[in-house]
């Protein structure tokens, strides 16, 4: 048995920092991702949230140019993006989309402004690039621990304030309209919370988990069931289990072959999430019949 | 008067010959492809598919093989992947898995790999400043694919972009040209992410053909404006890149966006212009 649990959890895995750091900032990363992630998905707005990455990244890479600290640019420049998405796009899905796209474009363009003058002035080079996009759980500091529940709380305050509202607007415009609700209003209001959970996700894990935690879990919940509440559930159950395994594996990593060498965390937890979307595809059929339709 | 002689002078010379060519290939490609990018509101898919086609650079690198083969089979890969997923379940939520997997797997090869760091700057923006030669070549045969198969598409493809319905019941299958037009938007980018890096050629697909559909309806006018759109903008980055020493990418991101934002206001004003020429005839005819 012993020896089981040392197959599994390679030794000194509970005992180290970087390990403790990751379980807890990546699991409260996951979950507000899980939570806001089954809005986007519902709404059709995943390449919004996979944007904001990219808007944030903008931001903070423009921070240090300004001498600021990058969590104000992240967060700043994301909720900008955000507004403007929400205010030029329009309701249909496709013009929506390109309005992401150009916002996408004009910011990316900022960053490889931002990210250039950063290296100009200060000589940091295409390591910070790497930095900001694959982003390391593991070089997270404890330190960011109270800012992450703070932004975390924001965003999931703004979505339990707003859920039902949101909810009808996600399942159907024109009911909502029709029940009096301000589509508008809410539609912002919901990018506010999807802009702060992405700038969030992606200053922590990095941008490619923050997309993979806020589509993935959350689209294979809705796979599994159509009552929304139980959906929200079972993706942020999702979420925090993939992480935490996917820390768990690449900790394990290192003791793998003779190289001594990791693999990267986000590898795991990407390719966790990947193959529980196709299997979640054979399952689905199953679990349409069980609810009845 | 000299310095603006001079400087007009250097642009043009030597290595820059090269690089005011790729741009001018690219920009037609961008202007082509972005069209049906643009009607088909495939945005996501056509940023998804160059930023994840360079997990196929980083293992053609690792592997010691061509990087522009690496990108191509990746790119083309990632087509068909997202085509089939999306097939079963949502193609925004596809694209957005496909693209992790593929960043992620790009970030593992990395891992692997030590001596690939300074050339992730130039992939995602580009080193058009710096095209040799050799590089032009496939460039140039590529974008002649390209443009082939979009000729051969056309028909079917605009059917099934906008009335998918029709497009079946003619014999059009919708997953089918889905499938095809990812490839092509998969092959325009293999060719052009090395020289002119993954935003540019996104920026370019999706800013020049959304301009120029607010200021047209009929397909092959937008085609055409869309391609011109994109000329103006990469010639002017060039020559604002040349001078200011800023990234090219910079002003190729901004010059789109501010060409979709006058595009959706003359749209706007053309629209209002019509609204009260209606109500001002609607009142004259009212007893």
């Amino acid at each position: 048995m012993d020896r089981f649990f040392t197959w599994i959890v390679a030794p000194g895995f509970f005992g180290s920092q970087p390990v403790q750091v990751a379980i807890v900032i990546g699991g409260l990363a996951a979950m507000v991702s899980g939570v806001v992630g089954v809005f986007t998905v519902i709404r059709g707005q995943s390449f919004g949230g996979h944007a904001l990455t990219d808007v944030a990244t903008a931001g903070g890479s423009g921070a240090v140019l300004f001498g600021l600290s990058p969590l104000f640019g992240f967060v700043g420049l994301g909720v900008v993006g955000a507004g403007v998405m929400e205010m030029i796009g329009v309701r249909r899905l496709r013009g929506r989309d390109l309005a992401t796209g150009v916002v996408l474009g004009a910011s990316t363009g900022l960053a490889a402004l931002f990210l250039y003058l950063d290296a100009t002035t200060s000589g940091t080079t295409a390591g910070a690039t790497q930095q900001i996009l694959f982003g390391s759980i593991f070089t997270v500091d404890s330190s960011m621990l109270p800012i992450v529940i703070g932004f975390g709380a924001v965003a999931m305050g703004i979505v339990a304030a707003v859920y039902r509202p949101l909810l009808l607007s996600s399942v159907s415009d024109d009911i909502a309209a029709a029940r009096g609700v301000p589509l508008r209003g809410i539609g912002l209001l919901f990018m506010l919370a999807l802009a702060v959970s992405v700038a969030l996700s992606a200053l922590t894990i990095g941008a490619i988990l923050s997309t993979a935690l806020l589509v993935g879990p959350a689209a294979i919940a809705l796979r599994l069931t159509s009552r929304p509440g139980v959906a929200i559930a079972l993706a942020c159950v999702i979420g925090v289990a993939v992480t935490w395994a996917g820390v768990l594996l690449a900790y394990d990593s290192y003791t793998w072959g003779s190289s001594r060498q990791g693999f990267p965390v986000s590898f795991f937890i990407v390719a966790l999430v990947f193959l529980l979307y196709v299997a979640s595809a054979v399952v689905r059929p199953r679990a349409l019949h069980r609810g009845g339709g | 008067m000299l310095s603006i002689v001079v400087v007009g002078d250097a642009m043009f010379s030597g290595f820059m010959v090269n690089a005011w060519t790729v741009a001018t290939v690219v920009a037609v490609i961008a202007g082509v492809v972005g069209f049906f990018v643009v009607l088909r509101g495939a945005a996501f898919p056509a940023h998804a598919i160059p930023n994840g086609a360079f997990a196929g650079a980083a293992a053609a690198n690792l592997l010691g093989i061509n990087v522009l083969i690496g990108l191509g089979a990746c790119a083309v890969l990632a087509a068909i992947g997202i085509g089939t997923l999306g097939r079963r379940g949502r193609l925004d939520v596809a694209t957005a898995l496909a693209l992790v997997l593929m960043l992620a797997v790009g970030a593992l090869l990395l891992s692997r790999s030590s001596a690939y760091e300074p050339q992730i700057y130039s992939l995602l923006f580009g080193e058009i400043l710096g095209v040799s030669t050799t590089e032009l070549l496939p460039v140039v045969a590529l974008a002649v694919v390209c443009i082939a198969a979009v000729a051969v598409l056309y028909r079917p493809l605009l059917l099934s972009s906008i009335l998918p319905e029709v497009g079946e019941a003619r014999g059009v299958h919708a997953h089918r040209m889905e499938i095809a037009f990812l490839v092509v938007v998969g092959v325009a980018t293999a060719m052009t992410v090395p020289v002119v890096g993954a935003l540019l050629i996104f920026t370019l697909m999706i800013g020049p053909p959304a301009a120029a559909r607010s200021f047209t309806d009929r397909p092959l006018a937008a085609m055409l404006l869309s391609i011109a759109i994109a000329l103006v903008i990469v010639w002017s980055a060039i020559a604002l890149s040349y001078l200011s020493d800023w990234p090219i990418g910079f002003f190729v991101g901004t010059i789109s966006a501010a060409a979709y934002g006058a595009g959706r206001v003359s749209s706007a004003w053309r629209r209002s212009r019509r609204a009260r020429t209606t109500a001002t005839a609607a009142a004259a005819v009212a007893p």
